[in-house]
């Protein structure tokens, strides 16, 4: 055979066979897991403390958004958190395919004036999320907040599975998990907790509430749910905690059902220490922050402060 | 108006009532941008079903199989009514998926057409075209006794549950694949058009999330089979086995509407037969069928001569000197009654062997609403409507679980999806009433009625965490959506593997609060093979199918 033609006839396998080869070295990996993307950043959206202004206010009206604006004048008025130019997300209980009365998510009333603020103080855009636990359609569109996010202006997002990213909290229990996306993609953040019994934390109110910027599956948290909660409020500092007291579901939580379950309180309170808040809020179910031991945890964690009474705690009526 | 106006009437005519289908079922889905006057009590803003009470066949089966004719199965009778007077115009201007046969058949058509001869045979009146009418008696005798089989060839249920549960949700998960794999590459362009791509399908066919249903695969293969036989045969669902084309076949028997064949024109070229949906024989050498013709006017249109011409009052049928055509259904008495005594025979055979009455199925959990078994399979056409609307992707077709009887029907796997106590779109889509139409107030109860029931929770406590593994968890109670909650908690002593005393809340069932709902189920984070899960026992429709004495009282 000629070289000629041993090349010619050879040529086509060689390369098939060169191609085959080092396709298999590129690909080639002695682990047995594919590596996921895992995107680390902090959520820190606090504003510097000032020791002239509480750090938590609670104002009582039969209004509520009454209640919300002196409470929010009391801590410094909206322009101390949000600033011109700056994106807000709005993060209300969305958790529960319930109706405003059964008082198992925040008040719509709530949302829409808050949203209406943070536009008034020139954010450039104010989102309204969160992760429900039933379906998020229901859930938006039944506890009123679908309809009060968007009359007041601010864009709505419920959670679709493409919105999630893989985040690493750097917490004791809480360590990769995926977080709604538009919960660290924002300059500030608003906590909106309503207070509810929950059977296992006694209580929940806004450390627990960050839970819904988790998705995956967060059930599994209940096996330590004390510790995660803290892993979570450590990562997440919210610039603003707005606790709805308005109505308080004593009972049945934390989804309730029933009117006998909730009792009016007409209370609205705003904090940029969220331990001190949750503690103030346990008193409605009876409680203190000493015996609600994710609170506790949280203010041996360093992450605020039990005893709200000595840090200027301001009520108006 | 030529005869080529008419033609295109049609051809517009099958455009706009596909589009229309389509969009029925795509609309059945709750939207996130809806936004209804009364959020306590949701419905959907449009009559999602409309299109599956428009079919004569389904209307007619559960009329014969449950005695009554529910709601919008009257607006059947729209189709039904002209079919006695002009013959099957249904099939050729209205159908769906005929429609999707005749545009799938007039792909391959035009590359045979080469080779006309084959063609022409293949249009040609086919003795294999009675089957349809052997299944519809078959039907027929079944639906006598109760059961609805009807549904599992009934085109349009077939349409619908094809599209709704097989067809829309495997673009979905493509479109999410495609999106993903975009993203991974790295390379911008490709990752935004792939997400530009899913974003778009989003915004058209998409609904807000993505729906698994359970054994779906059967289904989508049943359905491509359907369509890719129209490259071996035209239109051969409709021609061979529609039992619905076959029922409007047979009320076409004394239409006054129909071919006339002037057999002095015609100088057998048989054009006429190279377009023929339905293969009726329209040349005029043969026997034209009344009973087999879509009235589409391909062959009165494709005649150079003109001696083709659907007329009022066309030439008497039927004569036996003149083979100008016959209005009868090609069957024989006794096929006729041996499918009518073999869909009769069906139903025992069925019943013997899977009685619902004897042999309980825990798994067999129904939709809230739900008629009792026997009613609810003389009604259930297995359109999957309610499977496709219900917000938690709570719904699927069942393979096995209610025996081979109701394949296809729906049922509830509460490890993918829970019933959402305060919703009631499953009984508001069903055009058969096989899932009663339920007012908020009926379904989560009040003083004076109880709460409609679906089963009854269950603990593994060998599975739950705080009973087995002395570990808290309590997520059922959370999500016990009674007032008050049907799941308790006991705070109880376990002993750890140190030997340690711990003290954690296990949680107990009360069944007389439980509505079976399934939502402890759902949220179980034991993830395969849940600690707490619901069985059909206690479900309000059955009587016998009971635990608790005390619960079936008010």
């Amino acid at each position: 055979m000629e070289r000629r033609e041993f090349i010619k006839r050879t040529g086509p396998a060689v390369a098939l066979a060169a191609v085959t080869g080092t396709t298999g070295l590129v690909f080639h990996n002695r682990e047995t897991t594919r590596r996921r993307t895992v995107l680390a950043k902090t959520a820190d959206f606090e504003v510097p403390p000032d020791p002239a202004i509480p750090t938590l206010t609670s104002a009582t009206n039969d209004d509520p958004v009454a209640a919300l604006r002196a409470a929010l004048d009391a801590i410094g008025g909206i322009g101390r958190f949000v600033h011109a130019g700056e994106t807000v997300v709005v993060k209300p209980n969305v958790g529960w395919d319930r109706t405003p009365a059964q008082g198992a998510n925040t008040h719509p009333a709530l949302v829409s004036e808050m949203v209406r603020l943070c536009l008034g103080a020139g954010a450039a855009r104010v989102t309204v999320a969160d992760v429900s636990c039933n379906d998020p359609r229901r859930s938006f569109l039944r506890s009123g907040i679908k309809e009060a996010g968007e009359v007041a202006g601010a864009r709505v997002v419920l959670p679709s599975p493409e919105d999630f990213v893989e985040v690493d909290l750097g917490g004791k229990v809480l360590t990769s998990w995926p977080v709604f996306r538009y919960f660290i993609e924002t300059d500030r953040l608003i906590n909106m907790p309503v207070v509810k019994q929950h059977s296992l934390t006694r209580c929940t109110v806004g450390l627990k509430n960050l839970y819904g910027i988790l998705g995956g599956r967060r059930n599994r948290l209940h096996q330590e749910i004390d510790q995660s909660i803290v892993d979570l409020a450590a990562f997440v500092r919210p610039t603003l905690t707005v606790v709805d007291a308005t109505r308080v579901l004593f009972r049945g939580g934390p989804q309730g059902g029933s009117l006998d379950d909730v009792s009016q309180e007409n209370t609205v309170m705003c904090a940029t220490d969220q331990v001190a808040a949750d503690s103030r809020a346990a008193e409605f179910l009876g409680l203190s922050g000493h015996q609600v031991s994710h609170i506790a945890l949280a203010a041996q964690s360093g992450l605020g402060s039990l005893d709200y009474r000595s840090l200027g705690y301001r009520e108006v009526v | 108006m030529t005869i080529q106006t008419v033609r295109n009437l049609r051809r517009a005519s099958q455009v706009v009532f596909f589009a229309v289908f389509l969009w029925l079922i795509l609309k059945t889905t709750f939207e996130v941008d809806f936004s209804p006057a009364d959020v306590s009590e949701i419905g959907l803003p449009y009559p999602v079903s409309l299109a599956l009470q428009f079919d004569p066949l389904a209307a007619l089966m559960t009329l014969l199989a449950s005695g009554t004719l529910y709601k919008g199965l009257l607006w059947s009778l729209v189709i039904l009514i002209p079919t006695i007077f002009i013959g099957r115009f249904f099939c050729g201007w209205v159908c769906p998926l005929g429609s999707l046969n005749h545009w799938l058949s007039a792909i391959r058509s035009e590359r045979m057409a080469r080779r006309g001869k084959r063609l022409l045979e293949a249009n040609r009146y086919k003795k294999y075209q009675r089957i349809k009418y052997y299944i519809l008696f078959f039907c027929l005798g079944a639906a006598l006794l109760g059961s609805l089989q009807a549904g599992l060839l009934d085109p349009l249920p077939l349409l619908a549950r094809s599209v709704g549960t097989a067809l829309l949700p495997t673009l979905h998960t493509a479109a999410l694949a495609l999106a993903s794999a975009g993203r991974d590459t790295g390379i911008g362009p490709l990752a935004a058009a792939t997400q530009g791509l899913y974003d778009l399908l989003g915004a058209t066919l998409l609904p807000f999330r993505q729906a698994h249903f359970h054994g779906v695969v059967v289904i989508g293969i049943f359905f491509v089979t359907i369509l890719l036989l129209n490259r071996v045969f035209t239109r051969f669902w409709c021609r061979g086995i529609c039992p619905l084309g076959a029922l409007l076949g047979v009320f076409s028997r004394f239409a006054i509407f129909g071919l006339a064949k002037d057999d002095k024109e015609c100088n057998a070229c048989n054009r006429c037969l190279l377009s023929c949906q339905g293969a009726d024989n329209p040349d005029v050498g043969s026997k034209w069928r009344q009973a087999e013709c879509h009235l589409c006017l391909n062959c009165q249109a494709a005649c150079p001569e003109g001696a083709l011409k659907f007329k009022f009052f066309p030439n008497q049928p039927d004569s036996t000197t003149n083979p100008v055509g016959t209005s009868r259904v090609d069957v024989t008495r006794r096929k006729v009654m041996a499918s009518l005594l073999g869909g009769v025979a069906v139903v025992p055979l069925f019943r013997s062997g899977n009685a619902f009455e004897v042999k309980r199925s825990p798994t067999l959990i129904r939709p809230p609403g739900s008629q009792p078994e026997d009613d609810f399979l003389g009604r259930c056409i297995r359109c999957g409507q309610c499977m496709r609307v219900c917000p938690n992707n709570a719904l699927h077709p069942t393979l096995l679980e209610s025996g081979l009887e109701g394949l296809w029907t729906p049922y509830l796997i509460a490890k993918v999806g829970y019933c959402e106590p305060t919703c009631t779109l499953c009984g508001q889509v069903c055009p058969t009433g096989a899932i009663a139409e339920l007012a908020l107030r009926q379904k989560v109860g009040d003083e004076d009625t109880p709460p409609v029931r679906i089963g009854t929770a269950f603990l593994d406590r060998g599975r739950c965490l705080p009973w087995a593994m002395a570990t808290p968890c309590i997520v059922c109670e959370e999500w016990c959506p009674t007032s008050p909650k049907a799941i308790y908690l006991r705070e109880e002593t376990a002993v750890d593997r140190q030997g340690n005393e711990v003290t954690v809340s296990r949680p107990h069932v009360d069944p007389a609060l439980c509505t079976g709902c399934g939502a402890c189920e759902y949220a179980c984070p034991v993830w395969d093979r849940k600690a707490i899960y619901i069985t059909s026992v206690g479900e309000s429709r059955s009587e016998t199918n009971q635990i608790l004495l005390e619960r079936q009282r008010a």
